[in-house]
């Protein structure tokens, strides 16, 4: 679905952001893009939907160049969510922002309402349609600039640090909603620095350090090694560190979750050491 | 006298139908970190704003009941005279930074405070250091990254000396390595140098190690209040009043259903290495 191939990236003063990816996403995938600030993981996800430009190497998306198609042509397949949602709304009504996208691209009214419908329908703001978002507050916001991202269809779904300034309940209605998105066959490139998201859903995980890729595999794999994490600036979830901890009385390193350790102190110890 | 002594406090924001708070009453004492704990919408903003008078004063509103920070009542104080005890750092480090440099910045508030010169250099130096941005002097804000921006923040607040420091969920911007040493800068300051720290957060993985006390908010009222490990002890408490426990609170209350007669209370990732080695992984035969 996606591939990068030699890809670096400079920006204008000379800081090279990116320094030798390679990458490939395959369709479906729920793959966590993460890294601590200034490893680069942002302005990579910025070259899959044109929004930043190669400075060497190339971009390839459903096997065609990005360099061959506009930003208009590449949203139709690869959405991005901005982290600040009030960076890409604009509308005075949520129906608004979340048509704009299909009629820009020249949409039939009827096609963009069945697109509107479908998008506010997922996001759950079939009730707030007519309301500004400039009015919401930003959990709410957040799930607008989604819908507006969803309402062109794209293949791929990016989203930058969704969950920044989202307590414990709207956190877990917004996640659950991506879930939804990816059961759909949506692949879902998750930007983000809490491991412990990352541990809760996706089945992939590519770890960024000074604008290069240092790990790149299955969610499990991303959390055994600590000390890379730690270089990383990232944080493993606390139930993983205790786990590696008691690793030496015979406890499983491979924990994610708490429900996966209490599993793993409750089981019958016979096979443990 | 309590750093924060606020009785039946109610307050509606102008334009507003409903209660921001809706009945709260809390003291803090002078040195204690304190924090203030609930989803969005829960009042934790409207909390900070009351404590040095911006709301009222500067978010209009209507407040009821008596709100005294180090025993002056605050709606009859202006928010420059509160100021000079109170400091306030909100979620947003961009919307407080506004100076060419960090040393104009951090000297801001004792300038206009009328702090001598010689003093205000001395007080720029030691609080730049304080948040480890000691040499940060001629750096524009805007070349800061976002944990620099908001230790920076943190500095133009502590160089105004305030006996409190109120801050609205402060760690919002910083990677997870950024908020744990975020935390452990003010809990520094709780010990060094006695200052009253009043946080405002919607999670409490972060805060739980470094505060005295935690208060939940719920709609506007408190729903519980007390030290960390009384709380954490019953983590579906936070989870009821829609606050995230810490994960090894949440894994402690799961053993101490799961394995019976084992007394769990860690807290810390060495208290629950110790815990489990000796109460769980050590039990003979089945689980």
């Amino acid at each position: 679905m996606v591939s990068v191939r030699n890809l670096r990236y400079v920006y204008e003063g000379g800081i090279e952001a990116l320094k030798n990816i390679n990458l490939d996403i395959a369709s479906g995938e729920y793959m966590a893009l993460v890294g601590g600030n200034g490893s680069g993981k942002t302005t990579l996800a910025k070259h899959f939907n044109g929004l930043l430009r190669p400075t060497g190497g190339k971009v390839f998306i459903m096997g065609r160049p990005a360099a061959e198609m506009s930003v208009a042509e590449l949203s139709r397949i690869v959405g991005y969510a901005f982290q600040n949602p009030d960076h890409q709304l604009f509308c005075s009504t949520v129906e608004e922002e979340i048509a704009f996208g299909p009629r820009n691209l020249g949409f039939a009214e009827v096609q963009t309402k069945e697109r509107v419908g479908y998008a506010a329908e997922t996001l759950e703001l079939e009730d707030v349609l007519e309301k500004p978002p400039a009015s919401m507050d930003l959990g709410t916001r957040r799930r607008v600039s989604i819908a507006s991202v969803i309402a062109m269809d794209p293949k791929v779904l990016i989203l930058d640090e969704p969950t920044t300034g989202l307590d414990a309940d709207e956190t877990k209605a917004l996640m659950g909603i991506v879930s939804g998105l990816n059961r759909e066959g949506r692949t879902v490139v998750l930007i983000t620095h809490e491991m412990k998201l990352v541990s809760e859903h996706a089945n992939r995980v590519v770890v960024m350090l000074d604008g290069r890729i240092v790990l790149d595999s299955d969610a499990r794999g991303a959390f055994s090694d600590l000390e890379l994490l730690k270089r990383c600036s990232l944080l493993p979830p606390p139930v993983t560190c205790l786990a590696h901890r008691l690793s030496h009385l015979g406890v499983s390193r491979e924990v994610l979750s708490t429900d996966e350790l209490v599993f793993e102190l409750t089981r019958p110890g016979g096979d443990r050491r | 006298m309590p750093a924060l002594r606020m009785r039946d406090v109610r307050f509606r924001h102008d334009g507003s139908s409903s209660w921001a708070l809706d009945g709260v009453s809390v003291n803090v004492e002078e040195g204690e970190f304190v924090a203030v704990l609930g989803p969005n919408g829960a009042g934790k903003s409207t909390f900070c704003l009351l404590c040095n008078g911006l709301a009222p004063h500067a978010v209009g509103g209507v407040v009821e009941g008596s709100i005294e920070v180090f025993g002056l009542d605050v709606s009859k104080r202006s928010v420059p005279e509160m100021s000079a005890s109170v400091g306030m750092v909100f979620q947003e480090p961009e919307s407080q930074l506004f100076c060419m440099s960090v040393e104009e910045e951090v000297a801001f508030g004792p300038e206009n405070l009328g702090v001598p010169r010689a003093e205000i250099a001395d007080r720029v130096e030691w609080a730049l250091e304080q948040v480890g941005l000691k040499g940060f002097n001629e750096r524009p804000p805007a070349t800061l990254s976002g944990g620099q921006k908001q230790r920076a923040a943190i500095a133009a607040a502590i160089s105004m000396r305030p006996r409190m420091l109120v801050l609205d969920e402060p760690a919002y911007a910083l990677d997870p390595v950024g908020r744990v040493e975020l935390y452990s800068l003010l809990r520094g300051l709780v010990e060094k140098h006695g200052v009253t720290v009043i946080v405002a957060e919607r999670e409490a993985e972060d805060v739980a190690p470094v505060c005295d006390r935690m208060v939940l908010l719920r709609k506007g009222r408190i729903a519980r209040d007390g030290p960390p490990r009384e709380l954490l002890r019953e983590p579906d408490l936070l989870v009821g009043a829609g606050v995230s426990p810490p994960q090894l609170s949440e894994l402690a209350a799961r053993l101490r259903k799961r394995v019976r007669g084992a007394d769990l209370s860690f807290f810390t990732l060495e208290e629950a290495e110790r815990e489990i080695s000796e109460k769980v992984l050590s039990r003979p035969g089945g689980r």
